[in-house]
């Protein structure tokens, strides 16, 4: 049996009487890609936002390889190996392209003020490395974020270019674990059908586990090995891409309530 | 930016519209703006406190100027349009003219009536300045009436050639730009000039262009005239394709280092000070000061976004702490360390200030960080006032008689010669530009430029953001420090009254109006403010303006944060965000085309 990496209990939290998710159960070993979908507003960033860090769930407990990451800070969750994106890309528009996924190693590097002031071979060595990392992460995308712009600000890239450097962003903090927001979103379907490869190549290649977030039912089918169903914070549904798209309840979610049933 | 848009090139000009095709109640707005104006500047008493300060010697003062740019400028304002694409432009023509005309009209008027009312009513209650010389600098002693049909007449001919401006072709209208402002930095700079031309015997030069009793000489003013003209002809070109050449090539390495301007920068820093004369080099020593404060809260702000107004405590507690440890009467704890070692106290002091100061507000965020800290700047200098921390700070009487700044032994700089202190200024600010470099390209810099973009997301990518600000804050607070403990041997005595609320101000308005971000940009406002306009209790060039200092400042960064938001020397990320929707939408079009052609290249028809 493959190693166990993530294992999410009982979470559950509210907004000022909003179940915004509640006891989810869920569990993601080294090596999957599981998808997480849901009709809009069931949970799904929420979810994301509690595993990083950034919203403190009301019960439950994650469980990140055997320790839990309750309580820990945002940037704690990112040094143990978890990375994320945004779902409405949030890059930092006025840094260069370079800057992006350089800045973003941060808490895989430990060079400090005296460091730069004295310019000691460690902190060059360092500087060296975390450019060259930087840059083969963006190399991952093929032409498009390396060459003349690594050193444009983030703000002038396409919609579609900063998807994925957001990707790329979260690449470079070497993380174990890569949550995608909603990694197609807004792409047309040539862009989607490429991004889903390069999914499929984060994991092959790159050995990062990958819990997704998609609304593109061809994207989920196709990349997954598992998938998660949410609706109003509750699981609905778990399992192959097969049997989760042919249960009754999903269909529901998705669908509505059949005419006569719901009068 | 406003380079690209030249509008005399190739467009299709509409014919020009009636004279009478007007907006009527736009002019009347601008007429009404252009009178208060006047009326304001006539009551700050502008006219007749800066009638002494000549620019040219019979023709005009700094006083006539501060009425007279009023209706040229709003003259031609109020036919300036937006040119946007697609839209159709007119033909300039009498139409501007009459605007203008009537703009100035409608000022002179406002002008006319404070005339009368200074004739007949007696405000001078409220308005101090409300008084008989006040009317007789108006009315040139003529009387009401010649007064009042004076202005009416002359505002309306500057509103006409502000207006006329319009007419005239954009080289023309670039010539004029420079000739006025040639001139009038030339007379604003004239003490200087003086005292740089003596250093460099060429007296002869200087005698050319001033007259003996202050003033450019007519004959002067035309040799600038011409000089100006020149330059935006000939020189100006080669300066700027020069400039745009070293633009690329930082955009494509903008870590690397223009190495002959760093060699040029640094022969000047050193020879120049033996050349220039006691007020020079005073003046410089203060610029100095306010740029290493400046320096350090560009760090602050420009680089970490942490807007902090309480900057002042830490060149207070600099200042306080060399005074303390240096002075042989400082009255608590005297332990007379020569300066240098001193220093090392200094920044000990510091990061102990900015970790007391930052850590218990450095969660905050935004306009909260703002208001607690301006809070915590004032705390500071009333405890150093008070009678519980007086003992070792003098409370109101200060610490007096500081030894000047003694260097590993080598050297005493003394406080008196202002040569040497500036050595010492440049030595501190080349070390605080040299900081700021090299934390800017690193780990710790990048750190803070994503704090200020994004603190939460910055926190998500694995920066932990409260250590990131503290290191930003202390690093600012190290800075201010330095400033401080040279302000101290330099001036030989601190007093508590050095280190108010305004001094953060004009800190903050020097790397605003500067260009945040950028070191360049933050010199450039250092020598404007400081050195012409003058610090807070140091006199500049214009001493004559010391009085109008604050309001002067006030209305340059009300025009800045309209017209120009990135600054005098902008920094490029900066200037970008402030002008994203003009920037923006264009740069996103050019990323579509390009993707495109990415597309194209990779053999693939993209789908429509
Ligand atoms: N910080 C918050 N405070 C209050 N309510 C919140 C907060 N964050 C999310 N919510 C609410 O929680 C619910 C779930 O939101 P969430 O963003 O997780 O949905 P989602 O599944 O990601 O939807 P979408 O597909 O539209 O992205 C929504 O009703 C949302 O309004
Ligand atoms: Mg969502």
């Amino acid at each position: 049996m493959s190693e166990r990496l993530l294992d999410i209990k009982n979470l559950s939290v509210t907004f000022g009487g909003l179940n915004a998710l509640s006891d989810l159960d869920f569990h993601v070993d080294k090596g999957e890609i599981v998808s997480v979908i849901g009709p809009n507003g069931a949970g799904k960033t929420t979810f994301f936002n509690m595993i990083s860090g950034m919203v403190t769930p009301t019960s439950g407990d994650i469980i990140f390889r055997g320790e839990s990451l309750l309580g820990l800070d945002p940037n704690q969750v990112t040094a143990r190996g978890i990375a994320r994106t945004f779902q409405n890309v949030r890059l930092f528009a006025n840094m260069t392209i370079l800057e992006n996924v350089m800045v973003s190693q941060h808490c895989r590097t430990k060079q400090g003020i005296m460091g730069a002031l004295f310019q000691t071979g460690g902190f060059k060595r360092e500087e060296q490395e975390i450019r060259e990392h930087g840059e083969k992460v963006l190399g991952f995308f093929g032409s498009r974020l390396v060459g003349y712009r690594l050193n444009q600000p983030a703000s002038v890239l396409s919609y579609a270019n900063r998807r994925r450097l957001e990707i790329a962003r979260a690449m470079a903090t070497k993380p174990e674990v890569i949550l995608l927001d909603e990694p197609v979103a807004g792409m047309n379907p040539k862009e989607s059908e490429e991004l889903t490869g390069l999914i499929g190549k984060l994991r092959d290649e790159w050995g990062f586990t990958i819990v997704m977030i998609e609304h593109d039912m061809g994207v989920v089918r196709d990349v997954s090995d598992r998938v998660v169903v949410l609706d109003h914070g509750e699981t609905i549904a778990q399992g192959s891409y097969d049997e989760v798209s042919s249960n009754p309840a999903v269909i529901e979610a998705y669908l509505g309530r059949p005419a006569e049933e719901a009068s | 930016m406003s380079e690209t848009m030249n509008t005399d090139d190739a467009v299709v000009l509409a014919p020009a519209r009636s004279a009478f095709d007007q907006d009527w109640r736009k002019i009347v707005n601008w007429g009404l703006i252009c009178a208060l104006a006047l009326i304001f500047v006539s009551l700050t008493d502008m006219p007749d406190k800066l009638d002494k300060r000549v620019i040219v010697e019979p023709l005009l003062s700094m006083g006539y100027l501060s009425l007279i740019w009023i209706p040229i400028a709003l003259g031609n304002f109020v036919t300036r349009e937006v040119v946007l694409e697609g839209m159709a432009q007119h033909k300039k023509g009498l139409r501007e003219l009459v605007a203008g005309v009537s703009v100035g009209a409608i000022g002179g008027a406002g002008l006319a009536l404070l005339i009368w009312l200074l004739d007949t009513r007696d405000l001078s209650d409220p308005l101090v300045n409300w008084n008989d010389a006040l009317l007789e600098v108006l009315s040139f002693g003529e009387g009401v009436g010649y007064g009042a049909i004076f202005w009416i007449l002359a505002s309306a001919g500057l509103g006409l050639a502000g207006g006329a401006l319009h007419l005239l072709p954009a080289i023309a209208n670039r010539l004029l730009f420079a000739i006025s402002l040639t001139i009038v930095l030339s007379a604003s700079l004239e003490s200087a000039l003086d005292d740089i031309s003596e250093g460099f015997q060429l007296e002869w030069l200087f005698e050319a262009l001033f007259e003996k009793k202050g003033g450019l000489s007519v004959q002067g003013a035309i040799i600038l005239a011409v000089f100006a003209i020149a330059w935006v002809l000939f020189l100006g070109g080669q300066a700027k394709r020069g400039r745009a050449a070293v633009a690329a090539r930082r955009e494509l390495s903008p870590t690397k280092v223009n190495t002959v301007g760093l060699v040029l920068i640094a022969v000047a820093a050193v020879v120049l000070p033996m050349f220039l004369g006691r007020l020079t080099n005073d003046l410089l020593t203060n610029v100095g000061l306010f740029l290493l404060l400046a320096l350090g809260l560009n760090i602050v702000v420009g680089l970490a976004g942490i807007l902090d107004l309480g900057y002042v405590a830490f060149y207070a507690v600099g200042g306080y702490t060399a005074a303390i440890m240096t002075s042989p009467t400082s009255p608590g704890l005297s332990p007379e360390l020569p300066w240098w070692v001193a220093i090392f106290v200094v920044v000990f002091m510091a990061i102990v200030a900015g970790l007391f100061i930052g850590a218990p507000v450095i969660r905050m965020r935004g306009d909260y960080l703002a208001i607690v800290t301006l809070g915590f700047g004032e705390i500071i200098r009333l405890t150093v006032r008070s009678d519980w921390a007086s003992g070792f700070t003098g409370g109101a009487q200060g610490i007096l008689s500081i030894p000047g700044a003694d260097i590993v032994g080598i050297a005493t700089v003394k406080g008196t010669d202002p040569q040497q202190v500036l050595y010492l200024v440049i030595g501190f600010v080349a070390i605080a530009i040299y900081v700021s470099w090299r934390l800017e390209n690193s780990r710790i810099g990048r750190a803070w430029m994503a704090v200020r973009e994004d603190e939460s997301v910055a926190e998500a990518m694995g920066i932990n953001t409260v250590n990131s600000k503290l290191q930003a804050f202390v690093v600012g607070a190290i800075l201010a420090s330095f400033s401080g403990a040279i302000f101290a041997a330099k001036v030989g005595s601190v007093f508590e009254s050095s280190f108010k609320i305004l001094v953060s101000i004009v800190i903050l308005v020097i790397v605003i109006v500067g260009g945040m971000g950028r070191i360049a940009g933050v010199a450039a406002g250092a020598l404007v403010l400081v050195g012409i306009l003058g610090g807070p209790n140091q006199p500049g060039l214009l001493a004559e303006f010391s009085e109008f200092k604050l309001l002067i400042y006030g209305a340059l960064l009300i025009w800045m944060m309209l017209k120009r938001p990135e600054g005098l020397i902008p920094n490029v990320r900066r200037s970008r965000e402030l002008h994203q929707d003009e920037f923006l939408q264009d740069a996103w079009l050019k990323a579509q085309a390009d993707d495109d052609d990415d597309e194209a290249v990779s053999g693939e028809a993209a789908p429509a």
